[in-house]
C-alpha cells in the first residue's frame, strides 16, 4: 500500500501542453458513463444495423445463392446512393437516442453543483470546457455513425471492385460529411440544452422533445398557418433534406435545401448563444 | 514582491458600481479580506481570477497583470470558492486528480498529489467515497484539496469556514495556519468572520461598499497593542496617574479607578506592581488591549 506524506509540498515537475487538456474532461466522463449497463447494451445494439448492412452488401454480391432459393435478389439488393442515405437516416436516429441518453449528464450536473468556477479558475477556458464535453459525445456518436458507415462502404468497394469505387467515391464523402455534420449538431445541441436546465432529467426530456416532438410541432404549425415553413422546426427532417442533397437523391420534399441549411445553421447559432450565456464561472443576479 | 497590487481597480455590473478605485499593495504571507455582506469581497476575488472584467484600472497578482496575464495567474493560483462546488458522481480522489490534470499536471503526478492533498486535509480515509455523500465540512476540505493539488503559489480562500461546526472550523483554521507557516505559498482569505481572519492573517484589507476603508498589518498592530494597558485599582489610588507619568507612561484616568496607559519602549510591568505594593494600592485588573481586529474593523465601518 502506498504511504502518502501528510505535509504540503509545492509542485515543480513537468506540465502537459495546454491544447491537450480538454481531453481530460472527456476521458473522465467516459469512465463514469461506461459503468452504465444500459449504455453499453445500447451501444452494442447500435452496431446491429451496420452489421446487417454489411451482410446485405455481401449478399448482393452472392446473388446466385439467393436465386437458387427462388428469391428475386437482383431487384431487392441494390447498393447505391439511396442505400447509404437510408443508412444515414437510420443511424442518425440511433444517434439521437444516444444523445438524449448521454447529453443531459454533460453540463447540467456541473451547473447544479456549481462546479464551473473550479474549472475556470485554472488555465482552462470556456471553449476548452465545451470542446472537452463535446469530445466525449462526438467520439461515441462517431463510433455508431460514420465509422461503421465507412466500414460498410469499404466492404462494398472491396466486393464491387475498382470501377464501382472510382465512380462512387463521392458517396463515401457524402456519408462522412453528412454524418459528421449531424454528429456535431447533436453534440452542440445536447450541450446547449444540458446547460439550459440544471436538472438532468429535465435536460433529457428537452433533448428528446426537440429531436422527436419536432415533427408533430412542424405538422401543427404547417396545418394552422397553412405553410411549409413549420417543417423547418423538425430538425431530423431538415437533416434528411440535407442528406438527400448530399446523396444526390432527387425525391421531392416540402423543404427547399437552401432553407434546410439555413435552419440548421440558425439552430446551431442558437445553441452557441445558449452555451455562451450559460457556461460561465458565475452569474450576475439582477 | 507584492502579492496583490490594486491599481485604481473598478468593477461594474451594468450601471451598478461594485468596486471603485481600489488602490493598495499587500505583501504579507497571509492577507485577510474583510467587510460586511455586499462589500465586494467576493467580486474582488472573482476579478483577480478573471471571472469578472475590470471596468477601470487593473490589478497585479504575484506581479501578473489581470488584464494581460490571466493564464499565468490561473496557473499559479489555487481557488476555493465560497459555495458548495464539486463534480457530481465522482470520488474525491478522482475529482482532485482531474482538477490537478486541468491545472497541467501529468496524469500520474496528478493522481499521486491527489492522494497526498486528500491525506493532508484529513480526508485520506474517505477519499474513495463519492463527493455527493460527503458532509458539508468534508466538502469544504475537498474544495481545499482541489485548490492545493497543483502546488499554487497563492491560495485564495473564499469564506473557508462557511457552515462548519466548531471542531471542523478549528481543523480548517489549523490547516490554514500550517500552510501559512510552511512558507510555500501565500494566502488570500476572504471572510466576514473577524476571528478567522485574526487567527490566520498577517495583513488585512477592509472593504465597505466597494471601497477600501482600511488596510493594515495585524502583526504591527499586535506589537503596538502590547504597549496599551488598561488597569483597574480598588479603593485609595491617589497619585497613581502621576506616578505612572513619572515612570514614563502616558496615562489617562477613566474614572471609577480605571486607567488607560501607553507604555514606553522597554517598560517592565513589574514597575507598576512595585509602585502599587509600596503604596498599598490594590490592583484588581491589568490587561493588554485586546480584540485588535474588532476595534480596527469597527473604526473602519464608522468611516
Amino acid at each position: 500500500m502506498a504511504v502518502y506524506k501528510q505535509t504540503y509540498k509545492p509542485y515543480d515537475g513537468s506540465q502537459t501542453p495546454r491544447w491537450s487538456r480538454f481531453l481530460i474532461l472527456g476521458r473522465s466522463s467516459y469512465g463514469r458513463l461506461m459503468q452504465s449497463r444500459f449504455l453499453v447494451l445500447y451501444l452494442m445494439a447500435c452496431f446491429f444495423f451496420p452489421v446487417l448492412c454489411a451482410v446485405f452488401v455481401y449478399a448482393s454480391h452472392n446473388l446466385s445463392i439467393l436465386e437458387s432459393l427462388n428469391i428475386p435478389a437482383s431487384r431487392i439488393f441494390q447498393i447505391n446512393n439511396q442505400f447509404f442515405e437510408f443508412y444515414c437516416g437510420f443511424q442518425g436516429g440511433m444517434a439521437c437516442l444516444l444523445t438524449a441518453f448521454i447529453g443531459p449528464g454533460l453540463v447540467a450536473p456541473d451547473l447544479a453543483n456549481r462546479a464551473l468556477p473550479l474549472y475556470f479558475s485554472r488555465p482552462f477556458g470556456r471553449a476548452e470546457y465545451v470542446a472537452g464535453k463535446m469530445s466525449l459525445l462526438l467520439y461515441l456518436l462517431s463510433l455508431i455513425t460514420w465509422i461503421p458507415g465507412l466500414f460498410v462502404f469499404g466492404v462494398q468497394a472491396e466486393l464491387a471492385g475498382w470501377h464501382w469505387t472510382r465512380d462512387n467515391v463521392w458517396i463515401a464523402g457524402s456519408l462522412l460529411a453528412g454524418l459528421i455534420i449531424w454528429d456535431l449538431f447533436l453534440a452542440l445541441m445536447a450541450l446547449a440544452l444540458s446547460a439550459s436546465v440544471k436538472w438532468s432529467l429535465a435536460a433529457g426530456a428537452l433533448i428528446l422533445g426537440v429531436l422527436f416532438a419536432g415533427g408533430g410541432l412542424a405538422a401543427a404549425v404547417n396545418s394552422i398557418v397553412r405553410t411549409n415553413y413549420g417543417s423547418l422546426l423538425d430538425l431530423r427532417q431538415v437533416m434528411s433534406v440535407i442528406w438527400s442533397q448530399m446523396f444526390r437523391d432527387e425525391q421531392a420534399t416540402n423543404v427547399p435545401v437552401g432553407q434546410a441549411w439555413i435552419a440548421l445553421a440558425a439552430a446551431a447559432a442558437i445553441c452557441i448563444w445558449l452555451l455562451a450565456r450559460r457556461v460561465k464561472a458565475f452569474e450576475v443576479v439582477k | 514582491m507584492s502579492v496583490l497590487e490594486l491599481d485604481g481597480l473598478g468593477v461594474r455590473f451594468g450601471r451598478r458600481e461594485i468596486l471603485a478605485d481600489l488602490r493598495v499593495s499587500l505583501s504579507g504571507r497571509s492577507i485577510g479580506l474583510l467587510g460586511p455582506n455586499g462589500a465586494g469581497k467576493s467580486t474582488l476575488i472573482q476579478t483577480l481570477v478573471g471571472f469578472c472584467q475590470p471596468s477601470s484600472g487593473t490589478a497585479r497578482v504575484l506581479g501578473y497583470d489581470i488584464r494581460r496575464d490571466l493564464p499565468q495567474i490561473r496557473a499559479t493560483v489555487g481557488y476555493m470558492p465560497e459555495n458548495d462546488a464539486f463534480v457530481a458522481n465522482m470520488t474525491a480522489v478522482a475529482f482532485v486528480r482531474m482538477m490537478g490534470e486541468l491545472s497541467g499536471l501529468p496524469s500520474d503526478a496528478a493522481l499521486e498529489r491527489a492522494h497526498e492533498a486528500l491525506f493532508y486535509v484529513g480526508l485520506g480515509e474517505a477519499r474513495y467515497r463519492l463527493l455527493g455523500t460527503y458532509s458539508l465540512g468534508m466538502k469544504q476540505l475537498a474544495k481545499l484539496a482541489q485548490a492545493i493539488v497543483h502546488g499554487p503559489k497563492l491560495l485564495i480562500l473564499d469564506e473557508p469556514t462557511n457552515g462548519l461546526d466548531p471542531p471542523a472550523r478549528q481543523r480548517m483554521i489549523r490547516l490554514i495556519q500550517q500552510m501559512r507557516d510552511s512558507g510555500e505559498m501565500r494566502l488570500l482569505i476572504c471572510s466576514h468572520l473577524l476571528r478567522d481572519v485574526e487567527e490566520t492573517c498577517e495583513e488585512v484589507l477592509i472593504l465597505k461598499q466597494g471601497r477600501i476603508v482600511q488596510s493594515c498589518n495585524l502583526e504591527d498592530e499586535r506589537r503596538a497593542n502590547k504597549r496599551f494597558v488598561e488597569l483597574e485599582a480598588v479603593g485609595h489610588h491617589h497619585g497613581l496617574a502621576d506616578a505612572m507619568v513619572a515612570l514614563g507612561c502616558e496615562c489617562s484616568h477613566l474614572g471609577l479607578g480605571r486607567f488607560r496607559m501607553v507604555l514606553p519602549e522597554g517598560f517592565e510591568l513589574r514597575e507598576i506592581y512595585r509602585w502599587a505594593s509600596s503604596r498599598e494600592v490594590e490592583l484588581r485588573r491589568l490587561n493588554y488591549r485586546r480584540d485588535t481586529l474588532e476595534e480596527i474593523f469597527m473604526k473602519a465601518m464608522e468611516h
